[in-house]
């Protein structure tokens, strides 16, 4: 029997490379070899759940001065928050290894990924899913629900249809920061740190009420980092908080499209990069 | 001594190189500094009065030194010792015929000393040109300023030695980072002031050498805080070098012993 | 009056090593350094010889103070290296192989002012002394380049100038050509021989490397299993491992006969149609001039040379008499 499947089972080499296969593989693995690290794995998770609720104290102390802060109370800066944490918790979960494309590039291991045969993203991306990170989500996530049941919000069909896609346009539009950051890296080798103004700048910024930020400030993080598109529009339209300048409440559904087109962007630049790495490029 | 003179420059030069890293540290620290500004005066503005004993200059003021002296000032440390400690490397420090804290601690003075100008003026020019600055017109504040920095410089970087210290005991450190981090991150008075906490959370932080570490400084140059809490600084100076010694006397025992 | 440089006595350094994993981890004690005795005075050049695990690197750690030992005594320059261990720094100089004594992102040249100043070296003591080593070790081609830059090569000869600086009683040297291309290496040799001459410095060398032994060291000891296998000079090492030389003789004409050879001779080769034999001979037994004799006495000799046994073969007769005595593989 054994013999007749052994046979029958397409040998490795020649099954295509598909991204499904790498994907089931690697991020498989990585799982496994994190789960198993049982005691550090928990405390991992257990820190970053720590660090998100620290961050919420932060939050906590400065509307705790002033009670109605960027035109929002407590409990609705804290459906923010927590909406901002499961976007950011997921998008690093699944994109935060762009991150230390400093070192990869430092070290010289991009070389090694760039002569496989699938994609340098790819890779980089399924190189090392952190579980832990979905500590912050959690915390997000409980955050986020249990603020918009106390906000006494007036659930109709296309506010439940808001709360459910307003996460994953924030997943999209982290992602997509995470990207450019890393593709940062292809062309200035020690900007670690510019790139990180945007990401980790973008994930402050959606996690507090905008209307409290400056106006330049908060345009900028609208139309050009569209940080205040993952949470706060969306948060503000779901508790019909009041909307500062330059943002009308159809913006709270520009998360999804805004973080597809950034990505296409963002694409486009990534591949330059290896382009101009490599040498290929002009 | 001339040993720590001479390590204290190799610090500086080792990393006044970075001019990129310095050039991107500032970006950030810029869009950051923006960010900050504006929660702090929203707050302020909406209390209608000032908070925690900032009024709306003072808070700009606040988040623009901070911004500037977060190179200076190692707040979120290194685990370069760590690392020594792990590939055997710190052999090597011990092989030197001056003390491995001393040469530690000289190179980190040295690194600050680096940071210092290019940081912090780039902050402080855009502070006055954008938000705002509050600074005291008379010299004693900047005099106390120096002293309170270097011993702000000091204390991170020994507690953040202790934390890379436990690698002798320990095998994975990277726990201990994070939850350092976290407190850290808190407890300093890097996003919100220590004086805007509420009752309860202040007591916390003032049991700990956190705020000694980043808003002491800052308060210093504003004229708000003065010799009390540089003694204090001071104290918790001489706390943490005293761990810092226990812990590498009893870490070089274990190593010498077990060998590493 | 000059102390014994080093001084070591039963000395023994034991590990504990943890087979297995789990449920089944069992503990077992390793003796990296088994009753060492060795006794190295002023101004000698030791070849320390031994393979990877022999209990080198422990001995080295040992002598210099970062490792205690398990029992026995080590005394470096007088002093006890682990208590001892700042103040004896001041005396010796160690070179390893794998770390690294200078700064690591500094240029190689800033790493010396920092040591001269621990060192407390009068300024124009330390300029001058670095401009001998500078020039003696041919650095001036990269010492305006981060430590972490230069190639292996270029690194040891740094390393060599930082340990070297401030004029140390004794030099300890891990492999210290190793990654050398030959001119360097021999540069290097000539180097060390001349600070032995000139300052007195002794020297410790460890090396696989037969010719930094043979052309600097007048002493070997050679380290196996944790213990000494064998301290002695070359010439020693060949008439303990009785291994053969051998004779080469040219003749006139070949042998008409199989050639009559005394015991403990035997021919291994024949060149030219019998006119160049190869005659190995055991030392203990002949000399020279017997096995010469005795082929002068059966034909003419026009030519001869006389071939050394390799080092590396008496070192690994060393180590095959020793395998026996072995308890258990020392850990890496």
């Amino acid at each position: 029997m054994a013999d007749a499947r052994a046979q029958t089972r397409t040998p490795v080499d020649l099954a295509p490379v598909t991204w499904w296969f790498m994907v089931r593989t690697m991020v498989g693995a990585r799982i496994r070899a994190q789960a198993g690290f049982r005691s550090s794995f928990a405390a991992d998770l257990a820190s970053q759940l720590l660090l998100a609720a620290t961050e919420f104290v932060e939050i906590y102390v400065l509307l705790h001065n002033a009670p109605v802060f960027g035109g929002m109370n407590l409990a609705q800066a804290t459906v923010v928050y927590g909406l901002a944490c499961v976007a950011f918790g997921v998008a690093d979960m699944l994109f935060g290894q762009l991150d230390s494309m400093h070192s990869f590039i430092r070290e010289g291991r991009l070389e090694t990924l760039l002569v496989r045969p699938t994609s340098l993203l790819l890779q980089l991306v399924t190189a090392d899913v952190q579980l832990r990170r979905l500590g912050r989500a959690a915390f997000g996530l409980a955050a986020y629900l249990f603020a918009l049941s106390i906000c006494g919000v007036e659930w109709t069909p296309d506010k439940i249809a808001l709360a459910a896609l307003a996460p994953v346009g924030g997943i999209l539009i982290f992602g997509a920061l995470f990207l450019a950051s890393g593709s940062l890296h292809f062309w200035v080798l020690d900007g670690q740190q510019a790139g990180n103004a945007f990401v980790y700048g973008g994930r402050y910024v959606s996690s507090v009420p905008a209307g409290a930020l400056m106006t330049p400030v908060r345009v900028f993080f609208t139309f050009v980092v569209p940080a205040t598109l993952v949470a706060f529009v969306p948060s503000a339209v779901l508790v019909d908080a009041p909307l500062p300048e330059f943002t009308t409440a159809g913006m709270a559904w520009l998360g999804i499209p805004v973080g597809l087109a950034l990505w296409a962007v963002v694409l486009l630049v990534w591949r330059a990069g290896i382009r101009r790495y490599t040498g290929a490029g002009g | 001594m001339r040993a720590y003179w001479e390590l204290a420059k190799g610090g500086y030069r080792r990393y006044a190189r970075y001019r990129t890293a310095i050039l991107a540290a500032l970006i950030a620290n810029g869009a950051f500094g923006f960010i900050r500004a504006s929660l702090l005066m929203t707050a302020i503005t909406t209390a209608g009065a000032a908070v925690g004993g900032y009024d709306l200059k003072q808070a700009s003021t606040y988040v623009w030194l901070g911004q500037g002296l977060l190179g200076a000032i190692p707040l979120w440390g290194a685990t370069e010792i760590a690392t020594r400690v792990k590939s055997g490397e710190i052999a090597m420090d011990f092989l030197r015929p001056v003390a491995a804290l001393g040469q530690w601690w000289a190179a980190d003075l040295g690194r600050a000393a680096s940071q210092v100008i290019p940081r912090l003026v780039p902050m402080l020019v855009v502070g006055t040109l954008t938000t705002g600055l509050a600074l005291p017109r008379h010299p004693l504040p900047y005099l106390l300023f120096v002293v309170s920095l270097v011993l702000g410089v000091s204390l991170t970087f020994l507690a953040w030695t202790l934390v890379n210290l436990l690698a002798m005991w320990v095998v994975e450190i990277r726990g201990y980072h994070a939850l350092f981090m976290i407190v850290m991150n808190l407890l300093t008075g890097l996003l919100v002031p220590v004086s805007w906490f509420p009752g309860w959370l202040r007591t916390l932080a003032d049991a700990t050498p956190f705020p000694s570490m980043f808003q002491t400084p800052i308060d210093v140059v504003m004229g708000l805080a003065g010799l009390e809490a540089i003694g204090v600084q001071a104290v918790w100076l001489v706390a943490l070098v005293g761990v810092a010694q226990l812990m590498l006397h009893r870490g070089t025992r274990k190593l010498v012993i077990h060998g590493g | 009056m000059s102390t014994t440089i080093i001084d070591a006595e039963e000395l023994t350094r034991e590990f504990v090593v943890y087979d297995g994993g789990g449920l089944r981890r069992t503990r077992r004690v390793v003796r990296a350094v088994d009753g060492l005795t060795l006794r190295v005075e002023p101004g000698e050049a030791v070849g320390y010889i031994g393979a990877n695990g022999s209990g080198k690197s422990t001995t080295i750690k040992m002598v210099s103070g970062i490792l205690t030992p398990t029992s026995g005594s080590v005394r470096t320059c007088g002093l006890r290296p682990v208590p001892d261990r700042r103040v004896l720094a001041r005396r010796i100089g160690v070179v390893f192989g794998q770390r690294s004594a200078l700064w690591w992102d500094l240029p190689l040249e800033e790493s010396f002012p920092i040591l001269a100043a621990m060192h407390r070296m009068p300024r124009a003591v330390w300029l001058r002394r670095f401009d001998v080593l500078a020039d003696e070790l041919d650095l001036s081609s990269f010492l305006a380049r981060p430590v972490r830059t230069l190639s292996l090569g270029q690194r040891m000869r740094g390393e060599v100038a930082a340990a070297l600086l401030h004029s140390p009683a004794l030099a300890v040297l891990d492999e210290p050509t190793i990654g050398l291309d030959m001119i360097s290496k021999e540069n290097l040799r000539r180097f060390l021989a001349r600070e032995r001459a000139e300052r007195g410095t002794t020297l410790l060398l460890t090396t696989h490397d037969m010719g930094d032994v043979q052309r600097l060291c007048d002493r070997m000891v050679v380290i196996d299993g944790g213990r000494v296998a064998f301290d002695g000079t070359e010439a020693d090492l060949v008439a303990t491992t009785d291994a053969e030389r051998i004779l080469v003789v040219d003749l006139e004409e070949p042998l008409t006969d199989v050639v009559r050879l005394p015991d403990g001779a035997s021919v291994t080769a024949t060149e030219a149609d019998g006119a160049r034999l190869s005659i190995a001979f055991r030392p203990r037994q002949l000399s020279a001039a017997q096995v010469l004799a005795a082929v002068q006495a059966q034909g003419e000799v026009v030519e001869l040379s006389l071939a050394e046994p390799a080092i590396e073969d008496l070192v690994r007769r060393i180590y095959a008499s020793g395998a026996s005595h072995t308890a258990s593989p020392p850990p890496l």
